[in-house]
């Protein structure tokens, strides 16, 4: 099926994009702060993906992707390098949300006095 | 360079750009290491699908593992392999997921979108309204 691999980024999409409802994780919520955050990660590993598809490490199946290539790099793998990290950060944010856990990129000033608005 | 040694310099230099230039120190935090643990095992069950249906395939010449085979899934576990993907696949995953979440805490700290914070979890909502005080 020429849908499989996009199957798979469906998945991980629907199985992480609840938190953002249910846990409040507001990564998409801050869409802007996910742009940026986006951009090195998708630069680093699509040339990383394309090293590989020329060296010859991996190749994929014509017969389970769509066959919409970038260049050589197929379309699933450009989309897998956004779903993914976007999973990663709903499933930090998640944990943060249940267990307050600090990551080190809370204000810096605790606000012990800021009222509920 | 292959596979395997490629995938090794990878987590070395994350880790590294994570202690010492980025300084996000995410491999020190539980905050990150609990939510990869979550993260690692629908890597397993997604990359399962991926490589045991054959949708990517490996060379032989770049992993520890032998090459894909034409004609059904590679090794379950064994033959370096986990789920049917190259256990380089882990070490990959691991850097994608590593470099990621620095991001993301790095543009935080800077405050870009710091506010809104996550949670807390609607599951909480009724207790936090309790907590309140009555309804009246």
């Amino acid at each position: 099926m020429k849908l499989a691999y996009l199957g798979v980024l469906v998945f991980v999409l629907l199985a992480s994009g609840w938190l953002e409802i249910v846990l409040r994780t507001r990564v998409y919520a801050r869409w802007r702060r996910l742009g940026l955050t986006l951009l090195l990660p998708v630069a680093v590993f699509v040339v990383w993906d394309l090293y590989a598809i020329a060296a010859g490490h991996w190749d994929f199946d014509p017969d389970q992707t769509t066959g919409v290539l970038l260049g050589t790099l197929p379309l699933e793998e450009l989309l897998f390098f956004i779903v993914v990290p976007i999973a990663a950060i709903l499933s930090v944010e998640a944990v943060r949300s249940v267990k307050g856990w600090s990551l080190g990129d809370e204000a810096p000033i605790p606000h012990h006095d800021r009222s509920p608005s | 360079m292959t596979y395997t040694q490629l995938a090794v310099v990878g987590v070395a230099v994350m880790v590294l750009i994570d202690l010492y230039v980025a300084r996000t120190r995410l491999v020190t935090r539980k905050g990150f290491w609990v939510p990869y643990a979550i993260i690692v095992f629908f890597q397993l069950l997604t990359n399962g699908v991926l490589t045991g249906l054959s949708i990517v395939t490996y060379s032989g010449d770049a992993i520890v593992g032998s090459s894909t085979p034409m004609d059904g899934p590679p090794a379950f576990i064994g033959d370096g392999r986990l789920m049917f993907a190259p256990v380089e696949d882990l070490l990959f995953g691991f850097s994608l997921i590593l470099l990621s979440i620095m991001m993301w805490v790095v543009l935080g700290r800077r405050g870009i979108q710091r506010d809104p914070m996550a949670g807390p979890p609607r599951w909480r909502d009724r207790k936090a309204r309790s907590q309140a005080g009555p309804a009246t």
